[in-house]
């Protein structure tokens, strides 16, 4: 077996022990047989309304949103060839948080259920067109053009927060923007899946133009590859992603970074087969993450998901700092 | 008719032609060195005959029918193109940067046929890389590179071979083997175009010569009758000394009229 199918397969069954362990934990403990029983137990059973209807929806968001920012991360590296390329870093996510905030927090989600996701995305499209037209100069002005645009979304973000309804708005939107999975529903799965699933597929279709670009972009295009194609499609397949992600689950960060790194070295490098492995480490990631923020309370209070990310992302990204002027070209 | 043409070739840019109005043809078995000063227009032309840039007058021609009308993927898989200074931005191993030159011929799903394996090993071989073919590509010194890179240009047989300074930052032996493996190229049949700046290696190998001067073709012909003293002192501006031919020949330059 070669070392790309040995790390997926590793990613596919830690996936699996901690999807099993996010149905098990939570305030009430399950034992395997419980969760296997609840399944076939009828609808008004305690332990059912837990496993199906309480912690199955979120296992199942949080391993899509995980999957779904591993794969964009790994695209949008192979993508710019910057190691420190992640939606959260290029101002993709904080557009898209911008988008889902004004739908839920301005009443149009009750008119229309799909306006989060899709503001969401017209949010996540805009932060990206402008970090991409902004920062192709490299990896500087890439990360100065997320940098900005982060600031931008953040000012948008802000400017909501000003004129929110009233104080209990604000605060909802403030821990909102947090990330988290709590209380999250079929309804929620059944409004975030499509687009991710819709972004996921167009994603997973660059891989051989992401090769390709190993060799920079002139070498490239002589080998047939056409850029802007690429280029739109990327915009696209991230935004839908990231854009669904953030609607219904808030800005959640780090998890596109760190997930191409960890998969990187075991597939010899070659951004196609980073893909699907950063894909399932990211939804391994989240998925940890997310039994985390079941359990760890501080005074009763929730960690939120968005906070774990956090605390295990940054340390990542100093890592990467330093480690950066080594490696990058 | 010739595999290779540009007619009436112009490129402006901000205003400026860097290529005006240039025409040539070139046949199966040539390898042209294009010469000139900096700035002379050498890596625009060799983008247009590479059908990478789309002139803003005239047309690049493949087998007399227009570069525009061809497929990027149908293009890549006659053509190969190297640009200046190629580099490798993941550590990825030899064999695989070599195999990125068959991107164009890949299936939609499924990894290289046993021929296409065939093939990037012979190129492997073929570049002296054997030793190199699981080290990652950023490790390579400048040779090994640039070996590896032309190993990627060859794997797909290409039947034209555009490279922009293939020689540039390589030391004099690595220079000569390059030279060398071009013109065994050229000779089993590749049209080879190369922007050289080492006129004295172009002389040896190359079998003619593409002079600019200021974006227009001064001259383009046979090496034998085309590089003389008068063509070096018309494009770069300097006394030159030609003598000698074939293997033997060297280009000096003597002095700066000026000086």
């Amino acid at each position: 077996m070669t070392r790309a199918a040995a790390i997926t397969l590793i990613a596919a069954l830690g996936l699996l022990l901690l999807a099993a362990a996010s149905l098990a934990a939570g305030s009430v403990w399950l034992t395997p047989s419980q969760i296997l029983h609840a399944f076939a137990a009828d609808k008004t059973d305690l332990a059912r309304l837990i496993v199906v209807e309480l912690r199955l929806p979120r296992l199942v968001l949080a391993m899509l949103i995980g999957a779904a920012l591993g794969l964009c991360g790994a695209v949008l590296q192979g993508l710019l060839r910057n190691p420190l390329a992640d939606p959260a870093l290029l101002g993709i996510s904080s557009g898209a948080a911008l988008g889902a905030v004004i739908a839920i927090y301005f009443g149009l989600t009750a008119q229309f259920a799909y306006a989060a996701p899709v503001l969401g995305l017209v949010g996540a499209l805009g932060a990206a067109g402008l970090t991409f037209l902004f920062g192709r100069g490299g990896t500087l002005s890439l990360i100065l053009a997320g940098a900005a645009v982060s600031s931008l979304a953040g000012a948008g973000l802000s400017l909501a927060l000003n004129l929110a309804p009233n104080a209990s708005g604000a605060y909802e939107i403030m821990t909102w923007l947090m990330g988290s999975l709590t209380d999250r529903s079929w309804d929620h799965v059944i409004l975030a899946a499509p687009f991710m699933v819709a972004g996921a597929a167009i994603l997973l279709t660059t891989g051989r133009s992401l090769d390709a670009l190993s060799l920079g972009e002139t070498q490239a295009e002589s080998l047939g590859i056409d850029l802007n194609r690429l280029r739109l499609l990327v915009l696209i397949g991230v935004s839908l992603c990231v854009g669904a992600a953030s609607a219904v689950a808030g800005a959640i960060g780090f998890v596109g970074l760190v997930s191409p790194h960890l998969v990187r070295p075991f597939v010899g490098h070659q951004p196609s087969r980073t893909l699907l492995p950063s894909a399932l480490f990211g939804a391994a990631l989240l998925t940890a993450a997310d039994i985390g923020s079941h359990l760890l309370r501080y005074n009763g209070v929730e960690i939120k998901l968005g906070v774990f990310t956090a605390l295990l992302g940054a340390p990542f990204f100093f890592w990467l700092v330093v480690r950066l002027p080594r490696t990058a070209p | 008719m010739s595999l290779l043409a540009v007619d009436g070739v112009t490129v402006l840019r901000g205003g400026r032609a860097i290529v005006e109005d240039a025409s040539a043809n070139f046949e199966r078995g040539a390898f042209v060195a294009v010469i000139g000063a900096n700035g002379a227009g050498k890596s625009t032309l060799l983008s247009v005959l590479a059908g990478l840039l789309r002139p803003d007058q005239g047309e690049a021609r493949l087998d007399d029918r227009p570069m525009a009308d061809f497929d990027r993927r149908a293009l890549a898989r006659r053509r190969a193109y190297l640009p200046q200074n190629p580099r490798c931005e993941w550590p990825l191993p030899v064999e695989r940067l070599v195999g990125l030159g068959l991107t164009a011929s890949l299936p939609a799903f499924g990894d290289f046929s046993p021929a296409m394996r065939a093939r990037i090993d012979r190129a492997i071989h073929d570049c002296d890389l054997d030793s190199h073919r699981l080290q990652p590509a950023t490790t390579l010194s400048g040779g090994e590179l640039a070996r590896a890179m032309l190993a990627r240009a060859l794997v797909s047989d290409p039947e034209v071979l555009i490279a922009d300074e293939p020689m540039a930052g390589l030391d004099p032996r690595h220079a000569l083997d390059t030279m060398q493996r071009l013109r065994t190229l050229a000779r089993s049949g590749v049209l080879v175009i190369a922007a050289v700046h080492d006129l004295t290696l172009a002389a040896r190998y190359c079998s003619h010569i593409l002079a600019l001067r200021q974006g227009r073709i001064a001259a383009h012909g046979p090496m034998a009758q085309t590089l003389t003293s008068g063509l070096m002192r018309d494009i770069f501006e300097v006394e030159a000394m030609v003598q000698g031919q074939g293997d033997a020949a060297r280009v000096d330059f003597t002095a700066s009229p000026q000086g």
